[in-house]
């Protein structure tokens, strides 16, 4: 079977969608020469009508799509860069999110954000580094984060399809991700369906983008210890939360490992629903970026602040240990 | 030029808000109202150049450009008291009242948010092959809004067929015109290139004209323009001020922007009779909105959040499990 990549897949979900659905047009900047490689070739395509190169105004032309939505298009934004998304803030949680509901259903608001490249790309410091999924779903915003390219297609697909404003984060730690696929089977992936990537009985990684293979490396390692389930919510609002209870059902252990800052992320959201409707049989763990933490630039202490796996390994071994 | 047509619009503005005000004060509209009285010349004039299918976004001061734009009072009001039969079914209230039916794409309550969801309904209106404009009204405190100005940038480079209205009332709040803005407004819209004037905002006649230039040369391809209202707001900024009674403007600067009425100016184009016999209309009309918004049901909260999503997503309660 070919390989697909992890950006080649949202390329083809991009030109797929733009193909079948003359709706959408895809938006932002330096998308034409496709800098971040995820609209590559599109121009070429569908033309600069639908492949369209913005100013350097990510708040107007993000409202700019809402209200081209509001017209019947559906348009998918480009952000370079994940930080952009607190700029863009009020665009996205205070306008676009909003109309549905303060309208009586009278308008909704089918726009697409993409951010390829969320989360630390090593190097680029404070201001390029964040990685704000827990931040969209804290609002409500429908918030998927794939982890694979199949996934990477399927859920692009079906946010350009979702009538409501959707936001697609796509870790820099999972662009070069590669795999084997049939394109035949390639589709739509439904939001909020989470998915086991590998099954265990005696404890629960909840994991997510990235971090999935980190996961997945460290139940691995760990084989001889514990039969580790790893299981990928794949959309961080809605969350599957029965696909999570279903897999605790058979385990009963969790730890979760979240790109998030631990204060109000979705390590401390699936904690504290794990508490309040789960049977655990040993206080659950998770590890996270610290508190309010800013990723510094030099390398050691990028890593030092990011979720790793050697502390996925000590979160683990105590849950165990404890029961 | 339609006079009876235009007087009818800035009077039923004004008796409108007056009403709305009573209702305000007598608890029946809860969150209080920005009223429009004194600017109603602008909505008038520019919704009597526009299209039914032509699009507006408004502001937090919005009650007279959708009631220009010709949504039904009665609703308009209902949805002020937050019921049911309102334009949103009571999810919106004063600041984001909308009929997407009649293109009113929502007032909007962060001030300058609405000028590039303008720009962007009004550019896939043109390329879904359309003649549409859209026009997005705001204030002078808008024009210190970056995201206003961006949308302007977009608007001329694009082409795209929009008017920007500011409603220059002199005041942001409490902060007037001359503190809050360097240069001119007018220098803001000609910095994009754009055709950019400055109108008398008391008379509905000269808006109207100045706004069926602008709609004819955006429906024409000949992109945006920004035209600028001089108005003056006669009551307060909020009706919380009826209470608080803030003190900034002068006794006498009130009495002297009250003075040019656009109710009296424009009323002045018609005879007695024919005057009268519209007001006589309106009060009726007005009439059967208040009883029809307070004879309106409150809306359940079991369905608080109905329509949070397009799509009928439901999400966790709040109140356990």
């Amino acid at each position: 079977m070919p390989l697909l990549s992890y950006q080649k897949a949202l390329n083809r979900a991009l030109s797929d969608e733009l193909a079948r659905d003359p709706a959408v047009f895809v938006l932002g900047e330096d998308v034409r020469v496709a800098v971040s490689n995820v609209t590559a070739g599109l121009l070429a395509k569908f033309g600069p009508e639908r492949v369209l190169d913005t100013p350097l105004s990510e708040q107007a032309f993000t409202s700019f799509a809402t209200g081209a939505a509001l017209s019947g298009m559906r348009p998918v934004i480009e952000f370079q860069i994940p930080s952009l998304l607190f700029l863009v803030f009020e665009q996205i949680a205070n306008q676009a999110h909003k109309f549905s509901l303060m309208t009586g259903g009278q308008a909704r608001v089918p726009v697409t954000y993409l951010v390829p490249g969320s989360g630390s790309r090593t190097g680029w410091a404070g201001q390029h580094s964040d990685h704000p999924y827990s931040l969209m779903a804290h609002v409500g915003v429908k918030t998927v984060v794939p982890a694979t390219p199949t996934d990477a297609y399927g859920l692009l697909i079906a946010a350009i399809r979702d009538d409501d404003p959707v936001v697609v984060f796509a870790p820099a730690g999972a662009l070069g991700v590669r795999e084997d696929v049939d394109f035949a089977a390639l589709g739509p992936i439904p939001l909020g369906v989470g998915r086991v990537h590998r099954p265990g009985t005696d404890l629960t990684v909840v994991a997510i983008g990235h971090l999935v293979h980190d996961a997945l490396a460290v139940a691995e390692e760990l084989s001889a210890e514990a039969s580790i389930e790893v299981f990928d919510p794949r959309t961080v609002y809605p969350l599957d939360w029965e696909g999570l209870a279903a897999s605790v059902a058979h385990t009963g252990r969790l730890v979760v490992i979240d790109d998030s800052n631990r204060m109000c992320g979705l390590g401390a959201e699936i904690l504290a629903t794990a508490a309040e409707r789960l049977e655990l049989t040993a206080p659950p763990a998770r590890v996270t970026r610290p508190d309010g933490a800013v990723l510094p630039f030099a390398v050691e202490l990028d890593r030092a602040v990011q979720p790793s796996r050697a502390q996925l390994i000590t979160a683990i071994q105590g849950v165990l240990k404890d029961g | 030029m339609n006079h009876a047509a235009l007087y009818r619009t800035v009077r039923l503005i004004r008796r409108f808000e007056e009403r709305a005000i009573e209702l305000v004060h007598s608890g029946q509209i809860v969150g209080g109202i920005h009223p429009y009285i004194g600017q109603e010349a602008i909505a008038a004039g520019v919704c009597a150049a526009l299209r039914t299918d032509d699009i507006i976004t408004s502001t937090h001061r919005g009650h007279g450009h959708v009631l220009a734009k010709g949504a039904d009072p009665a609703r308009m009001l209902a949805e002020l008291a937050g019921r049911s039969t309102g334009l949103n079914r009571g999810r919106g209230g004063s600041m984001h009242a909308a009929d997407f039916r009649l293109g009113i794409f929502g007032a909007n309550a962060i001030v300058g948010a609405n000028g590039p969801i303008t720009v962007g309904a009004a550019w896939a209106a043109r390329r879904a092959g359309t003649d549409r404009v859209a026009v997005s009204f705001f204030g002078d405190g808008a024009v210190s809004q970056g995201v206003l100005l961006e949308s302007m940038n977009l608007a001329a480079l694009w082409r795209v067929p929009v008017l920007f209205v500011c409603e220059n009332n002199g005041y942001a709040t409490t902060l007037t015109v001359e503190e809050a803005v360097a240069g001119t407004i007018t220098g803001r819209g000609a910095a994009f290139g754009m055709p950019s004037q400055t109108v008398d905002g008391m008379d509905p006649v000269t808006v109207l004209e100045a706004a069926t230039d602008a709609v004819g040369r955006a429906r024409d391809g000949g992109g945006p323009t920004l035209i600028e209202c001089r108005t003056y707001r006669f009551d307060a900024h909020h009706t919380w001020e009826h209470k608080a009674r803030v003190r900034y403007r002068s006794d006498e600067e009130v009495d002297r922007g009250r003075s040019r009425d656009p109710v009296d100016i424009q009323g002045a184009r018609l005879s007695e009779v024919d005057r009268s016999r519209i007001d006589a209309e309106i009060e009726a009309l007005l009439e059967y909105a208040v009883a029809f918004a307070l004879e309106s049901a409150h809306p359940d909260p079991a369905g608080a959040l109905d329509y949070l999503y397009a799509t009928g997503l439901r999400g966790r309660s709040g109140g356990g499990w």
